[in-house]
């Protein structure tokens, strides 16, 4: 399965490390490369890509009554919670605009953003890594956990360490990690695979958490209920033994100041604090776009995401921190920061924007694909609209191609994106990459290229699309022998048959719309 | 407004060829409202179906089609918020893709000129009373290109409160996506219907008779499902509303 770094024409992490600062302070490495070459994440290791395609995989899910159920009432509770704390807030309209910019304009100069990041953080008393994909940050934070002698990890929930499927190659180390979030506790316990960026085990109903912390937490009380908070103090009592003796601490990061080198996690629970106070030695995983310029930046962005995201005024606990500080908190810190694709996510104007998203989750909680498809249809981490157009802009679409088109274009997402990444656009987009991609690689092309093509050259010409509706009445011949509902057609063949699985078709009417035209108004215009 | 206004009749190729009388309707509300209408038999399909599919390239002769149509003309009308939505925010960028930056411009002047019907009615000839008479009960989903798209708001429902005779419903998460999304029905048709069966399901609690909605695209996937569960509930456009009236009633022009 793991495709190991040598055979991907790259050198061992060990080596890079030791390379000069002034080497590794750039997003693409200077001598590297003259040219823009893209670099996807790599096959073989992380989360990114599913086994099958997305209506193979949610063919399975829509057949599930109790996912179909947790996530209806789920994600309606935290669609309304979202709705009423955004309809309180007189500027919404306007905070969004400003996040926007900010994020446009830190992409825009993202390679000096991040140097500014890693001098400032290396400043504070923290070490700075990079890691141009997923194999090499795994490499790096075993290596880092290794030296510190340490069999085991706590973590705060965190979506860069579940891409690069960082549980895993800890795992092949030796060292055991445990999540501390809440839900992603569940997923782990279970086995599982999380299905939403907020909420990972939102497929989950109470019950089923409740059989499975019965069946898997040491000593728990053989009467435990499925009571959310009895739930909830069975989860402490069991996380809270892992947070007084863990001597590292792994996080991932919600933001980063480029002008302060402060890292800052935003949480819920209060698991994330412990994690990022408790340990000898904390190491954060982030992704290269998490930044944002300065300090004040935060104002803005501090307001929008528990609204989007939980839908709360404010979320419980922001964590923010600089460097180490002696006798105070972890008197290590180490940042890596990610790549794994996100350049080339970067270098495409188009879905650039992508990298704007602030991991809140709202356009989830508002897709009607989502809701009834549930997360795992998609594959990777990262479900959902977003899903749809960061995984294949990571991977390189030809290992995500059935995402893009797993949406309605509905446009739900956009209104809700607290970013305004505008999600339908880029699905759109990355639909005619992948038909371009198509159209250079195959010798043959697909039958939908082929018939798109000829109703292209059809249209293209009045006389000619007229002939072919004349042919298309062909239609209303179809079925009638079977049906006396001469209106409309019960079965189409090919890959219309899709249609009228589950729908009539409408018959041909005896006459079209132009004939019509012509016949009542005489001439043509 | 000075004159009779001049109005370009796009009617859509999925209306042209499958519900001519969405086409006939969009013509009578206009010419009774007093516009010229003309329809230019150029004209064929505005690509939407080719761009939403990833096939811009073979849009792009449908995109310079309907900008050499059209352009004539002062206004443009369409009974449809998703060919619209298509006019005014992908035209632009299939030429631009393509490198012609000046057919995206002519697309982009065009495209501020073409309007889906209830924003012509409303906002141009400022009318919500049309003199229709629809004496039926009828519910209205609202349509994701023309909601989103488009931002029509509630002018749809403005023109639908003034018919004489028809009781409006209101139907519950009518701006939920009803599941159809062009070639999606097809390459996820198991998750369309999951999302039409909740769709028809709301259609269902209102008790209306008729289902209504702007786009025949929509439609022609609601009513599909609606007609292969014998539900007894029928949809119909809004133009074949609107121009329903007690003299001519809808469905008999």
């Amino acid at each position: 399965m793991s495709v190991a770094p040598q055979e991907r024409g790259k050198g061992a992490p060990q080596e890079r490390g030791k390379r000069a600062p002034q080497e590794r302070g750039k997003v693409v490495p200077q001598g590297r490369t003259l040219l823009p070459v893209v670099v996807h994440a790599p096959r073989g290791v992380g989360h990114l890509r599913g086994d099958e395609s997305f209506p193979d995989a949610a063919r399975g899910a829509l057949a599930d009554t109790q996912l179909r159920r947790n996530l209806g009432h789920a994600t309606a509770t935290i669609r309304d919670k979202r709705a009423k704390v955004v309809g309180e807030v007189d500027d919404w309209e306007a905070l969004r605009t400003a996040g926007k910019a900010i994020k446009d304009h830190t992409m825009a100069r993202l390679p000096e953003l991040l140097t500014q990041l890693e001098a400032n953080v290396t400043a504070a008393g923290g070490v700075v890594h990079w890691a141009r994909d997923a194999t090499e940050a795994n490499q790096i934070v075993t290596r880092l956990v290794a030296e510190t002698g340490s069999r085991e990890v706590v973590k705060v929930k965190s979506m860069a360490t579940q891409e690069i499927a960082l549980n895993e190659a800890l795992a092949d180390a030796g060292i055991e990690a445990f999540e501390t979030d809440l839900a992603e506790l569940i997923v782990q316990l279970g086995d599982d695979k999380p299905s939403h960026i907020l909420v990972p085990a939102i497929h989950k109903n109470r019950a089923e958490i409740r059989e499975l912390f019965a069946r898997t937490l040491p000593g728990v009380d053989p009467e435990l209920t499925d009571d959310p908070a009895a739930l909830a103090g069975a989860a402490r009592q069991h996380l809270r033994e892992r947070f007084l003796t863990a001597k590292v601490g792994i996080s991932g990061a919600n933001f980063a100041v480029a002008d302060t080198g402060t890292l800052s996690v935003v949480e819920s629970e209060g698991n994330g604090r412990m994690c990022l106070t408790l340990p000898e030695t904390l190491i954060t995983v982030m992704g290269i776009e998490k930044l944002v310029p300065t300090w004040q930046d935060l104002e803005v962005f501090l307001q929008l995401l528990p609204r989007s995201s939980t839908g709360e005024r404010m979320n419980p606990y922001t964590s923010l921190w600089t460097g180490v500080h002696e006798g105070d908190g972890p008197q290590s810190f180490h940042l890596v920061l990610l790549d794994n694709g996100r350049t080339a996510v970067l270098a495409d104007e188009a879905g650039r924007e992508t990298l704007n998203c602030i991991r809140c989750s709202a356009c989830l909680n508002v897709c009607p694909v989502y809701e009834r498809a549930g997360g795992h249809a998609y594959g990777s981490v990262y479900p959902g609209p977003i899903g749809a157009i960061l995984s294949p802009q990571l991977t390189g679409i030809e290992d995500n191609a059935s995402l893009p088109y797993a949406s309605t274009l509905c446009g739900a997402c956009y209104e809700v994106c607290p970013v305004k990444i505008d999600i339908p656009s880029i699905l759109v987009h990355l639909r005619a990459e992948h038909v371009e991609a198509q159209r250079e690689t195959r010798r043959v092309p697909t039958a939908e290229a082929i018939s798109m093509a000829a109703a292209s050259w059809t249209m293209a010409d009045a006389s000619r699309w007229e002939k072919a509706q004349t042919a298309s009445r062909a239609g209303r011949l179809l079925g009638r022998r079977r049906d006396k509902d001469a209106g409309r057609i019960r079965s189409l063949p090919g890959p219309l048959a899709a249609w009228t699985a589950a729908r009539d078709a409408p018959r041909p009417p005896a006459e079209t719309f132009r004939q019509w035209w012509a016949r009542d108004r005489g001439a043509d215009t | 407004m000075a004159g009779r206004p001049r109005v370009a009749l796009l009617v859509t190729c999925l209306a042209d060829t499958l519900f001519p009388d969405v086409g006939k309707a969009s013509v009578a509300v206009l010419e009774r409202l007093g516009c010229e209408v003309v329809f230019p038999a150029a004209q064929t399909c505005c690509g939407q179906a080719h761009i939403n599919t990833g096939y811009q390239r073979d849009a792009l002769p449908l995109v310079r089609g309907f900008v050499e149509t059209f352009e004539g003309f002062d206004a443009v009308v369409a009974p449809s918020g998703s060919c619209v939505g298509s006019v005014r925010h992908q035209h632009a960028i299939v030429a631009r893709r393509f490198g012609d930056e000046a057919l995206a411009q002519r697309a982009e002047g065009l495209a501020a000129r073409t309007y889906e019907l209830s924003e012509y009615l409303v906002d141009v000839l400022g009318v919500t009373d049309v003199g229709a008479s629809y004496p039926h009960t009828v519910t209205y989903h609202p349509t994701c290109h023309s909601l989103r798209m488009l931002g029509v708001g509630d002018k749809p429902l403005a023109l639908l409160r003034a018919v004489h005779g028809l009781q409006l419903v209101e139907l519950p998460a009518a701006e939920e996506c009803c599941g159809f999304g062009g070639t999606f029905a097809v390459k996820n048709a198991d998750t369309s219907t999951a999302m039409l069966a909740d769709k028809m399901s709301a259609v269902l609690t209102t008790g209306a008779e008729v289902c209504a909605a702007s786009d025949s695209s929509c439609l022609m996937h609601i009513g599909g499902g609606l007609s292969r569960l014998k539900t007894g509930v029928r949809t119909v456009h809004l133009a074949e509303i609107l121009a329903s009236t007690d003299d001519v009633p809808a469905g008999v022009a």
